[in-house]
């Protein structure tokens, strides 16, 4: 699949209808990260490549925006009228394509293509090649410059569009992240919210052992932002950051999201062995077991859909 | 004589008034940019940056996400260096709208050394898939460069200088993008230029033809997409080609021009460029004397050029 963008497609006009297209309540919002959960375990040991612990812990962060605050139109991933949303973090892909194959941008099955020739989901995303991915991304440190140029653009049109900027902590140890963060500070992007996805952990180890980053909301605070602190896991938190961060005006909003990597699995859980790797056979057995399903009955569900 | 960077700060202005989408950053350089013009006129679409050029670029291309026509301006060697993994992975990875503006090309910055000397952003942006780099020769090109680039999908990386340059466009020249320009025929040898070398080589083309030499000079503003045809021509007309740039030997224009020509029409090829070293201060003039950058070079490579012609030497 090739999405060559167009102008007309990026011309901003329709904003009619602007609401998510599920808004499921809290307690759906929790089976479904279950299941995306499950996806994620499925799609990696098919793929025997990929990164299993952020996308996991990031996946009930995941199910409360795609599945009751984003606006989007699925079957129309260009609609002019929709919220942007920006993986900073690229190597989340299995919960990025996760949460846009359950939302209804393109087939399960297709997952079941992860990181293959002959799919459309990429190791890293890539907006050419997969629907609702906004701009690629993977080389860390992006996110928030690009949220913020699109925030910008944004208000300058009048649009009521709300602008997302999915970020690690580890890439707060790039310099252009702070660099957005000034600017966005500066010009006071009220329509822009970043999530962190506040782990405390990279690929070398704790993030607090590798490079200080506490205390990241006073620094935050320092550049001019509104900032909240949640458990990343307690989606009716989620759902109340998210309300607070649109109403808050005259300073963009970050929501420091506390999360456990590999969340829930046992042997998974905040072990930062889990980034890069995906479970082997008898593990992802293992984690789906503790999600409640089998690979035989989940892999079936995705190629059957 | 007229600097290329008024003809982007002027183009900019008039794309102010037809295009409503366009969209001007800057990274606290909004004088020598000259984007100055755009800033006064249309200050609800001028986004200044500050000293973030990383920032800046790919804030760019958030506002492209959503139909601007982003515009930004710094110093080429910041844009192009400073950037480049904001421009590989986000600007042409997605190939998104954003147009970068290169200032202080080349070596002829002057008494502000090499740092500031861009001399490598051809072979640094000519890599990149989906991205386009135009090289304009003066003023008026610079300015139709800037509208081309205004009306094109996709990257573009414009280059232009601090300096006064010659004129050797006029408002009726035609510029598109990726179309070199002949600009004197001859077929003894052909002189492939780009930016301010294109004057030098006409310069060059006139001492030659005293001597009974007769040289082609194409303007190739358009480093790529390149023009291929018209390469291929002049190689197979005149059987001998030197290139001439304002930058790196390695890489930009002459490895453009060869990278067509030993596929399709293998000739002797000279280049005149920068020998592998970084610039310094000095006077734009006598840089240009020192680092080999004359019409009298351009003679010298012909002459070596010619030579190995006749001894049939590839
Ligand atoms: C610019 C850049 N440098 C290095 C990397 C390699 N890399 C991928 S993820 C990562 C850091 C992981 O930490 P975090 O972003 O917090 O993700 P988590 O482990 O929590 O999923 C690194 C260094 C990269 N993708 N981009
Ligand atoms: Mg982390």
């Amino acid at each position: 699949m090739f999405l060559l963008p167009t102008e007309e497609a990026h011309t901003m006009t329709d904003t009619t209808e602007r609401k998510n297209p599920y808004r499921l309540p809290v307690d759906q919002l929790k089976a479904k990260s279950l299941e995306l959960r499950r996806d994620i375990i499925t799609m990696l040991v098919e793929a025997k490549s990929g990164h299993t612990g952020g996308p996991m812990g990031f996946a009930d962060i995941a199910a409360t925006l795609f599945f009751h605050e984003l606006v989007y139109d699925p079957k129309n991933p260009k609609w002019p009228g929709r919220d942007m949303w920006f993986y900073s973090m690229g190597h989340m892909t299995p919960i990025h394509y996760s949460a846009l194959a359950e939302a209804g941008y393109f087939p399960l099955k297709d997952l079941m293509k992860f990181r293959k020739l002959d799919g459309h989901l990429q190791g890293h995303p890539s907006s050419l090649d997969t629907p609702g991915v906004e701009v690629s991304s993977g080389s860390l440190g992006q996110g928030l410059s690009i949220a913020f140029g699109a925030a910008y653009g944004s208000r300058m049109d009048g649009h009521p569009r709300r602008v997302y900027a999915l970020l690690s902590d580890g890439e707060h140890e790039e310099g252009s992240t702070w660099e957005a963060a000034m600017a966005a500070g500066h010009y006071q992007m009220d329509n822009l919210c970043a999530i962190v996805d506040y782990n405390n952990i990279q690929i070398d180890g704790h993030v607090e052992d590798i490079m200080g980053l506490a205390p990241l909301g006073d620094k935050y605070r320092a550049f001019r932002w509104n900032v909240i602190e949640i458990d990343g896991h307690d989606i009716a938190a989620i759902l109340g950051a998210l309300d607070q961060a649109r109403r808050c005006k005259g300073r963009p909003t970050v929501v420091l999201a506390r999360t456990v990597m590999g969340h829930p699995v046992s042997f998974m859980s905040d072990q930062f062995e889990w980034h890069g790797k995906p479970p082997k056979p008898e593990e992802g057995d293992k984690a789906l077991a503790e999600l409640g399903t089998t690979y035989a009955e989940w892999s079936g569900r995705l190629l059957n859909n | 004589m007229k600097k290329t960077r008024e003809g982007f700060g002027r183009a900019l202005a008039e794309l102010g008034k037809t295009n409503p989408d366009v969209v001007v950053l800057v990274g606290d350089l909004t004088d020598s940019t000259m984007v100055s013009f755009f800033a006064k006129e249309f200050p609800d679409r001028f986004v200044e940056m500050g000293v973030a050029e990383q920032n800046m670029m790919t804030a760019a291309a958030g506002l492209s996400l959503v139909g601007k026509i982003p515009f930004l301006a710094t110093y080429g060697a910041f844009a192009t260096c400073r950037c480049a993994d904001q421009i590989r992975v986000t600007v042409c990875y997605s190939d998104l709208n954003v147009k970068i503006g290169g200032a202080h090309g080349g070596i002829s910055v002057g008494p502000d050394g090499a740092t500031h000397q861009a001399l490598e952003e051809f072979a640094m942006m000519r890599v990149l898939p989906n991205m386009k780099v135009i090289v304009p020769c003066d003023f008026e090109e610079t300015r139709k460069a800037t509208l081309a680039a205004a009306a094109v999908w996709g990257p573009v990386y414009l280059r232009f200088g601090r300096e006064d340059v010659p004129v050797v466009t006029g408002a009726a020249t035609p510029f598109e993008i990726g179309k070199g320009i002949l600009l004197r025929d001859g077929d003894d040898v052909a002189i492939v230029a780009c930016g301010v070398m294109v004057h030098e080589a006409l310069q060059a083309a006139e001492a030659l033809a005293a001597r009974d030499i007769q040289a082609r000079v194409i303007n190739i503003h358009t480093i790529k997409p390149i023009d291929r045809n018209l390469l291929i021509q002049a190689a197979e007309d005149c059987g001998a080609v030197v290139t001439a740039e304002e930058h790196q030997i390695h890489g930009g224009l002459g490895s453009a021009v060869a990278e067509v020509l030993v596929r399709h029409c293998p000739v002797p090829m000279e280049f005149v460029a920068v020998e592998d070293r970084f610039g310094q201060s000095g006077k734009p003039a006598e840089l240009m004397a020192a680092f080999g950058l004359t019409a009298d070079h351009i003679v010298t490579a012909t002459e070596k050029v010619l030579a190995r012609k006749v001894a049939r030497v590839y």
